[in-house]
């Protein structure tokens, strides 16, 4: 696999931004110019918390042309099985001191953890979930979708009700996991504390080894014969058929590569902002994951990490300024860029390669002449 | 069983007893208990002040002065004889008040009940008859037996006779014909209350048990069939309410084949445009306040029709043949128009009121029918009536569906197909923005509120197949009719959960809904 340089950028970049940031928060006192707050360092974990979610979509919208309305989903199960880990790790000293339940449990009056609960108490079975929520779940919605060959709009659809279904259901208290208020007040994490400074950047370079992990995976994932079919079937998936292809294996793998990648960017957000709640199920949020792909450019992967960074950090910035205007800014960005930079902010730098999606699907249209 | 022999003795000989026992005597007093005997004693005496004098008694303006004269208080404070009805001065010193507990209390209910089955009001008659039949006292017979000899209107008779039926049948000690005959006047009543006396008494020994409990198990059999049909009225309501925010929405990503998310927010504004036609008629013509929603229906229409066509023109047309872009813009569109709405209006719920003419419920069998949700029904079978009749006879529809079906064709016969495309978004935005008006009468009326619909509009239509109104009707309807079913045995949200699961299960298997278009348009 060949890197070209964009790509060793953004790695050097975002790993070496990360350490910086990291470095100087560990190493500075607070009253020096040259300090990095700690709420800097845990906005920057969680834009590339966010990175890693736009990735994933990037990886099926822009190779697969499957345009998931409801990555979040996967994201948050990811942040639901590690918020489930440090509420473990709370143990006693929860608010009522109860060393079995969390806070939560105790206050709905349950004498015993649901069988669901258990093993999260050890740190591997809770990333093994990290992994295997997401990833079952994407393998069976995705095996029956692909199977009959729900595509395009129809598809973008039920991933909406997928997650409008989650959402629905982790509000209820009764689901145990912690109704509508979610999963709060972690304390640790491995045994440090969760607040600390030092557990902050540590786990910003975690994040960012990760990011960059999961941007290598992707870009050997499309740059392999694999990637190459992926293409083949987003352009036109009839042809690749008739070429003795199986379009739907290909996209299944893809799909589920693309919910674990998401939910490894769940489970390392919650720790990062200290709260799980039902409302990151919310089909808004998924769908703002698609306009971060779009802004930075679709099937560009580099993009997608750009246009998270670019997009989230618009939004901490428009909503402690003009807090009224954000929704403004947010919605004039998904017209202005559908319409006039379909190739996002990546393409106003390079030329088109062949690895990037038509911005106009030419069998859509060309069906749409025909008899639409 | 003695009290009873002395309310039949009292009754028999009431004069002659009433002066040996004078009820009123017993008002006068200090003790519940002889107050509390007083009432039954008062109740039953036939005395012509009995009502004026319990009903003090209930409202707190009762006296009493040491030589067990009663007194009213009128609102204003004046004392008067409860008798005679004059006034009394000078003494008020000396008045007390006749203090009531929750065990009077409640006999003073009764007697009031029984009391006002001889009010020359028939409803009043009714209502009373009706509180008697809830409290069933045995005691109540002979005030029945007295009201049903002098009664005339035949729905108050009824309603008396299963009164007595129901008092009847309590009382244990009657004689056994007489509550057995109880039991069918019950059965015909059929309703809950009915079956709660029945049911009182079917574990009795005997053929009154077991008559009582044949009764309750065909009551509850017809119940179950009310039941089932209040669930299917209920689900019908929720399917008009799905198939009214589908509607637009049939039409512009149905038929146009356009994924408008803004469509939720032509809902929205359908919903404020109501609130404003409401604000400016409350102002302005408050005589004709009360049909301000039928002025409302075709401004909403004009107003989310108007600002469909500027989207289509300005946005969408851009965006042809690029389906998931068009999904993009629009919910970035569905964004600047929440905000523009709070901007304006505010956050919060705006109050948009219900006419006269859509309040309250009406009963049919044991049904209950409520106004607005009927009218909500009928308003959403007329929408869609009135959009195929407008696709299907006149001219506008008839190019419409021209360019749907061969856009290159149609143009060709000299059909301005742009024009036709900004209309047709024009008209199932404006579909769109009447619904608002009708959701307005169910929901609150705030920013939000058309997200709250954009998903459900979606699964009806991709549901019932797109393209096809019938379709989008009759999956508008299952839904409903499903998600209600299923709210008893598994609750709202695990309904509704289940509800989605299914409909992603169905799409899975039927991709292009119940109804799929067949022929060459099916790949478009």
């Amino acid at each position: 696999m060949k890197l070209d340089r964009a790509a060793i950028l953004t790695i050097v970049l975002v790993f070496g931004a990360a350490l910086v940031m990291a470095a100087l928060n560990q190493m500075t006192p607070p009253a020096s110019a040259m300090h990095v707050p700690t709420y800097v360092i845990a906005l920057a974990g969680k834009y590339l918390c966010f990175a890693m979610l736009a990735l994933a979509v990037d990886l099926v919208w822009g190779f697969a042309g499957i345009l998931s309305l409801g990555h979040a989903a996967f994201f948050a199960l990811g942040g639901y099985a590690m918020g489930m880990y440090l509420m473990r790790q709370i143990g006693d000293r929860g608010v009522y001191g109860n060393p079995n339940l969390p806070d939560f449990m105790v206050f709905l009056g349950w004498k015993q953890l649901p069988w669901y609960w258990h093993g999260f108490e050890w740190f591997g079975f809770a990333m093994l979930m990290v992994v295997l929520v997401p990833g079952v779940l994407a393998a069976v919605f995705g095996w029956l979708a692909f199977r009959s060959r729900v595509t395009g709009v129809y598809l973008s659809i039920i991933t909406q009700a997928l997650t409008y279904a989650l959402l629905l259901a982790f509000f209820r208290n009764d689901m145990g996991f912690g109704g509508n208020n979610g999963m709060t007040d972690f304390k640790a994490i491995l045994g440090f504390n969760i607040q600390a400074d030092s557990t902050r950047s540590a786990l910003l370079v975690i994040s960012a080894l990760f990011l960059c992990g999961q941007f290598l995976l992707a870009r050997f994932v499309v740059g392999s014969r694999f990637g190459k079919i992926l293409i083949a079937v987003r352009d036109t998936e009839s042809r690749t058929r008739f070429l003795g292809y199986r379009p739907e294996s290909y996209k299944l793998v893809v799909w589920v590569l693309s919910a674990v990648m998401a939910g490894i960017g769940g489970a390392l957000y919650v720790p990062q902002v200290g709260i799980i709640n039902p409302s990151e199920f919310a089909p808004g949020n998924s769908i703002e994951a698609v306009i971060w792909v779009a802004v930075g450019g679709r099937g560009t992967l580099v993009g997608a990490i750009l246009g998270a960074i670019l997009v989230n950090f618009g939004k901490t910035w428009f909503t402690s300024v003009l807090p009224e205007l954000w929704l403004y800014a947010l919605g004039a960005m998904f017209i202005l860029v559908t319409l006039f930079l379909p190739r996002g902010v990546v393409g106003l730098f390079r030329r088109r390669s062949r690895l990037e999606p038509e911005p106009e699907v030419p069998a859509a249209s060309a069906a749409q002449e025909v008899t639409g | 069983m003695l009290r009873l022999l002395a309310l039949l003795l009292l009754l028999l000989c009431g004069p002659l007893v009433a002066h040996a026992d004078d009820p009123l005597a017993e008002l006068a007093s200090g003790s519940f208990d002889t107050v509390r005997q007083g009432v039954e004693d008062l109740a039953q005496s036939g005395n012509p002040n009995a009502a004026k004098i319990l009903s003090a008694l209930q409202n707190g303006q009762l006296y009493y002065l040491p030589d067990h004269t009663l007194l009213i208080q009128a609102d204003d404070g004046s004392y008067a004889n409860a008798i005679t009805g004059k006034a009394v001065s000078d003494d008020d010193a000396e008045a007390r008040s006749v203090r009531i507990n929750n065990s009077i209390r409640s006999v003073l209910d009764a007697a009031l009940g029984s009391l006002r089955l001889f009010d020359p009001n028939p409803s009043v008659r009714l209502n009373a008859a009706g509180a008697v039949f809830d409290a069933h006292q045995p005691a109540a017979i002979p005030a029945l037996d007295r009201a049903l000899a002098k009664e005339t209107d035949s729905a108050v008779k009824t309603r008396m006779q299963q009164a007595r039926a129901a008092a009847v049948l309590s009382d244990p000690g009657a004689a056994q014909d007489a509550r057995l005959a109880a039991v069918p006047v019950l059965r015909a009543r059929g309703d809950e209350a009915a079956r709660g006396v029945l049911a009182s008494v079917a574990d009795q020994p005997g053929p009154v048990g077991a008559a009582a409990k044949a009764a309750v198990a065909s009551i509850d059999r017809v119940l179950q069939l009310w039941s089932l049909a209040q669930s299917v009225y209920y689900g019908i309501s929720l399917g008009s309410v799905l198939l009214l925010a589908a509607a637009g929405l049939a039409i512009t990503f149905g038929v146009m084949g356009v994924i408008n998310m803004a469509h939720g927010e032509m809902v929205m504004l359908g919903a404020y445009t109501t609130f404003v036609v409401q604000q400016v008629m409350h102002a302005y013509v408050p005589s004709l306040y009360g049909g301000s929603l039928l002025v409302a229906i075709p401004m909403a229409f004009l107003v989310a029709g108007l600002i469909g066509v500027v989207i289509e023109r300005s946005l969408i047309r851009w965006l042809y043949g690029r389906p998931l872009e068009t999904l993009l813009a629009t919910w970035g569109l569905s964004l600047v128009l929440q905000q523009v709405v709070r901007s304006l209006f505010g956050a919060d719920n705006r109050n948009v009121t219900t006419p006269d003419w859509m309040s309250g419920a009406t009963q049919l069998g044991g049904l209950t029918l409520t106004w607005n949700r009927t009218y909500i029904i009928l308003f959403a079978f007329l929408v869609m009536a009135a959009l195929m009749a407008a696709l299907r006879y006149t001219p506008l529809g008839l190019r419409m569906r021209a360019v749907t079906q061969n856009r290159r064709m149609a143009a060709a016969m000299g059909i301005r197909t742009p024009w036709i495309d900004a209309l047709t978004f024009g008209l199932g935005s404006g579909v769109a923005g009447i619904a608002g008006v009708a959701l307005s009468q169910i929901d609150n009326v705030s920013p939000n509120l058309g997200q709250g619909y954009i998903i459900d509009s979606f699964m009806v239509v991709v549901f019932g197949g797109v393209g096809n109104l019938w379709g989008t009707t009759l999956g508008a309807l299952t839904l409903g009719i499903v998600n209600k079913f299923l709210e008893p045995i598994a609750g709202a949200v695990l309904g509704k959960i289940v509800v989605l699961v299914l409909l992603i299960l169905f799409v899975q298997r039927n991709p292009r809904g119940m109804f799929p278009l067949k022929g060459r348009a099916v790949e478009a």
